[in-house]
């Protein structure tokens, strides 16, 4: 150490550094805080997992999983067909970690009294919400069966899904249809216009694409993703581009299985008519992306991230199926005329999934045309981007921004850095309001809560320990 | 007037101790302001600021809590400023459009960031230091963590990896360290040297170190162990590892290693390790009895003040016979002519006569009472005071002294260590802000029973800019009561420090003997000067 020169790394008063450049020495000094959200107890066991060899080897296969996984677009199908388990239940699958039905948002709760009157268990919305009360029909967090969805992301067994297969692993992950804007289930509207479109949705819709969609033979979505950062997207909040490219897959393989042509016009009114057409798509993608990297014993890179407009969860590889939950955080955004805060649902949707895949709010930077949400300048987005590199454990190749020069997008979030840093995943969302089918309101940009990380090291070190002793 | 009371609070915004005391300190010197504090919204602060009457306050650790109770407009204003000076604090907030630096805001990443680091130097409240330690031992830094109120079990924790992993721990409450001659915490500025210093007591390195610089010697290493290193569950763990290093280290010709007294067993070891070097030791084990350890070999010296260690350290480094230790024999015996404590006395004295023997007290001061900022310096004064007769009440008494009662007040000899935790709850340490030593220095001196009044000044980096005006009004204002109440004070003192700190130790000492202070060359000829002037 003597021969050596002294470069000092000063975690806590400012002055220290000063005296120590002042006497010509190197330093640098951290814009400290308490870590782990102030828990002394946690603050330590997340010091135990640093650089733990252990922990270290693990997020190297997880990561590696995440980036070798190849989602491809296979098949569309209903839910009961396509997805195990669901066949023959009177099961609904919800957004976020798990919660009974007293305790649902809103929103949710329009949701699947809509999804219930739509597979024809009860005549009306009321009497949905009673056979829901009753007991008789189950929830599940979608990502317990492999699917997420966006905002309220209610998927009932008749419902149409998009079947995402990740060619390395060969594990499906799958996602609704995306409605459109306006009067739409997923923001727990449940009227006549909603039923009567899920219905065409699933018959015609989900009818004419499910042939082209085989006649395509597997779609690969990683690059479709990686044009779409090029041209303006962060497949999260903006998906015009990637819409477009979908669309443009699509329509070939569409008009080659030769559909009414009523059917064909009516399905490429309602694709080119609707941005957000491929956001289920994107997150089917990530979710499989994903669920590639789980399981991985002592990983700590985040698996999932999602709300059910009460909790904000999160799942770690490294923890297996568990979910570390706190109240989500508010949304920082902008409103549309005539709506506010106080009419904001909080934080909802499995579409967060996109964010946990390096996309959305850590891809900002690929997204001028939406900076207005970040604060407005181009500069605040490539901020947003960089932040973001300082908590995961990489960046993803495919997924560059043109704006940081091309570098890849941050990738692999570590709960040890989020819980060490305080820096929060940033996620962009939209905003439902708080009552049932009034829709969307505005959106913009919130954040992952600290506590849901500090939990996750917590079972992370528990386990370690554990392991250890055995 | 009718007082309110209101707080703000600043969600997930972190300012270190420091910096929330001068923002308290900014906001409570307002007009109409009673009471204002700004902490970290911990338990502890949140009930201290109940007890403070500042109310109920719900708030996390990591929550910045502004709270003040004062007349209705000063409390807005008092919020308004607190506002004010939080936004100039806060380098994180870059303006919209620009592109803000990289935060670094973990040791991850600034490891990352830059490969080259070496040390952490953590200054972290005490509940967070051992976490913050250990991340830097597992990313190959090695640690000084001047944080206090580690756990002994974490302290152990600590210091077992990085033995595993070859690693350097000082502290945890390690105030002071000189590593390739720079200073860390609380040190001053020492020409570089042939003599290392290894200590388990801040303020003693400092008096060491800072008289091997006045003997013309310097300093190769100067590690910082921690006060508790040397107890028999740590087992010296830093004492040993600091000694071996610097026994391989060819820049260091003589090791001095200084503490309090050590576990017996502890002890052992050290001194056994010690006398296996081919580098020569000075040991000062405060109040311990070299005897017990077998005495001097020719590898191994025993000192019994911090002044003397350095000056036997200088001694074995140039060669030369060891001077005898002059605070100790005058502690019991006779002032001889030309005796540099006598002699330093009477140059005080523009009538020629010694100094304690001037000070015509009157009939009912007949005590010492010390206000001391340097733990070590309480300690040693205890030691050489008690040597020389007398029995002394204090915070942290040595054996035979007796504890105080009431630490806010003085009974008989008083020597005090205002550094101790019963004097900085909240507030700053006084060598950072020495104006509760001032207050306690008059109140010490308006005491009738008051004869000698003793303190020290610490300089150096870490320590106040100007640490002693605040003291020479305190020394004018008691000089002018006591002479009207018909009362003589002797005030003595000594500067730690160098002419190279940036406070300049001749200019401090100078201004203080201009005030009609004695300024000793050492802490421990200020303890004998004092003890001997009781009448």
């Amino acid at each position: 150490m003597w021969s050596e020169h002294l470069d000092v790394v000063n975690v806590g008063l400012a002055g220290f550094g000063d005296n120590i450049r002042h006497a010509g020495g190197s330093v640098t000094t951290l814009d400290w805080r308490p870590p782990a959200e102030g828990d002394p107890a946690a603050a330590l066991a997340l010091a135990r997992l640093v650089r733990h060899p252990e922990v270290e080897r693990a997020n190297q296969v997880a990561f590696e999983r995440y980036l070798s996984a190849q989602p491809v677009l296979t098949d569309v199908a209903p839910a009961g067909e396509a997805i195990p388990g669901m066949a023959g239940e009177r099961l609904i699958l919800h957004s976020g970690p798990p919660i009974a039905w007293e305790r649902m948002a809103g929103p949710v709760k329009g949701a699947i009294a809509g999804a219930i009157v739509f597979e024809g268990w009860a005549p009306d919305p009321e009497r949905a919400a009673e056979l829901a009360a009753s007991g008789a029909v189950s929830f599940s967090p979608a990502h317990h069966y492999g699917a997420v969805g966006p905002m309220a992301g209610v998927i009932s067994p008749s419902m149409p899904v998009w079947v995402v297969r990740d060619a390395t692993s060969g594990n499906l992950a799958y996602s609704n249809f995306n409605e459109g804007l306006g009067k739409v289930l997923r923001f727990g509207a449940n009227g006549p216009e909603v039923l009567d479109r899920l219905k065409w949705m699933g018959d015609e819709l989900a009818g004419a694409l499910r042939p082209a969609v085989r006649r395509l033979d597997g779609l690969e979505l990683k690059p479709l993703i990686g044009q779409a950062l090029h041209m303006g997207d962060e497949v999260h909040n903006r998906n015009a581009a990637a819409t477009g490219l979908l669309l443009k897959r699509l329509l070939p393989a569409l008009i080659a299985t030769e559909p009414a042509n009523a059917v064909l016009r009516r399905a490429a009114e309602f694709i080119t008519g609707n941005d957000h057409f491929f956001l289920n798509v994107s997150m089917a993608a990530c979710k499989a992306m994903l669920d590639a990297a789980a399981g991985v014993p002592h990983s700590s890179m985040v698996t999932a991230m999602a709300r059910n407009g009460v909790n904000f969860g999160i799942r770690v590889s490294g923890t297996g199926d568990r979910w570390f939950q706190a109240p989500a955080n508010p949304v920082d955004g902008l409103f549309f005329p005539g709506y506010g805060v106080a009419d904001a649902a909080p934080d909802l949707g499995d579409s967060a999934i996109t964010e946990t895949a390096g996309l959305g709010g850590f891809a900002m930077a690929a997204s001028p045309a939406i900076v207005k949400f970040v604060g407005g300048t181009p500069a605040d987005a490539t901020a947003h981007s960089r932040r973001m590199r300082e908590i995961t454990i990489g960046s993803n190749p495919v997924f560059t921004l043109p704006a940081l020069d091309f570098g890849a997008s941050a990738a692999g979030i570590d709960v040890r850095a989020v819980a060490d840093t305080g820096i929060q995943p940033v996620i962009n969302t939209g905003i439902a309001h708080r009552e049932a089918g009034v829709g969307q309101i505005g959106a913009g940009v919130t954040t992952a809560p600290l506590p849901c990380f500090t939990q996750a090291v917590s079972a992370l070190a528990e386990g370690l320990a554990a392991g250890e002793v055995a | 007037m009718i007082s309110i009371r209101e707080h703000r609070i600043y969600p997930n915004r972190y300012q270190d101790s420091v910096a929330l005391m001068a923002l308290s300190a900014a906001l409570a010197k307002l007009p109409g302001i009673q009471t204002a504090s700004v902490v970290m919204g911990t338990g502890t602060n949140l009930d201290n600021l109940r007890e403070a009457g500042l109310g109920e306050v719900d708030a996390g650790p990591g929550d910045l809590v502004v709270a003040v109770l004062g007349e209705e407009q000063a409390v807005a204003r008092a919020l308004e400023l607190a506002e004010e000076l939080l936004a100039e604090q806060s380098p994180g907030d870059a303006g919209t459009g620009t592109v803000a630096a990289r935060q670094l805001r973990s040791l991850r990443q600034a490891v990352e960031e830059n490969p080259a680091h070496n040390l952490a130097l953590i200054s972290v409240p005490g509940a967070y230091a051992a976490a913050e330690a250990l991340k830097a031992l597992r990313l190959g830094l090695n640690v000084m963590i001047f944080s206090d109120n580690v756990p002994l079990d974490q302290e152990i924790e600590i210091k077992r990896f990085a033995e595993e992993q070859d690693l350097l721990v000082m502290g945890p409450d390690c105030g002071t360290a000189i590593v390739n001659g720079l200073p860390l915490g609380f040190a001053n500025v020492v020409r570089r040297g042939r003599i290392g210093v290894v200590g388990a007591s801040g303020t003693g390195m400092q008096e060491i170190t800072c008289r091997v610089h006045q003997l013309g010697e310097g300093i190769s290493q100067a590690l910082g162990t921690g006060g508790h290193d040397l107890s028999a569950q740590v087992g010296a763990v830093s004492m040993l590892r600091g000694l071996r290093a610097l026994a391989a280290d060819e820049a260091t010709d003589v090791i001095v290693l200084v503490s309090k007294p050590p576990a017996e067993t502890v002890a052992k070891s050290v001194i056994e390790e010690a006398r296996t070097l081919d580098v020569p030791v000075v040991i000062c084990f405060l109040g311990a009895d070299p005897a017990a350890f077998g005495g001097d070999t020719p590898g191994v010296h025993f000192a019994t003040t911090l002044a003397g260690s350095a000056d036997a350290a200088v001694a074995l480094a140039r060669g030369e016979a060891r001077p005898e230790d002059r605070a100790v024999a005058l502690t019991g015996g006779e002032t001889q002519p030309g005796d540099p404590v006598v002699a330093l006395a009477q140059g005080q004295d523009r009538a020629g006569e010694p100094y304690f023997d001037r000070v015509r007290f009157a009939p009912a001061q007949r005590y010492l009472r010390g206000v001391l900022t340097g733990g070590t310096f309480c300690y040693e004064t205890q030691l050489l005071a008690r040597a020389a007769g007398i029995q002394a009440a204090s915070n942290t008494p040595v054996a035979g002294n007796s504890a105080l009662g009431d630490v806010g007040t003085s009974t008989g000899h008083t020597i005090l260590d205002l550094g101790d935790d019963a004097f900085t709850q909240g507030r700053p340490h006084p060598m950072i802000d020495p104006a509760p030593r001032d207050e306690r220095l008059l109140a010490e001196a308006d005491d009738p029973a008051t004869a000698v009044v003793l303190f020290d000044v610490v300089l150096g980096y870490g320590a106040a800019d100007d640490p002693i005006s605040g003291l020479l009004d305190a020394i004018g204002q008691a000089k002018a009561r006591a002479e009207r109440e018909g009362r003589a004070l002797a005030f003595v003192g000594h500067v730690c420090g160098t002419d190279d700190d940036p406070q300049d130790r001749s200019a401090v000492v100078a201004r203080l003997r201009e005030a009609g202070a004695l300024v000793a060359e050492n802490n421990a000829q200020a303890a004998v000067i004092a003890a001997r002037m009781i009448p």
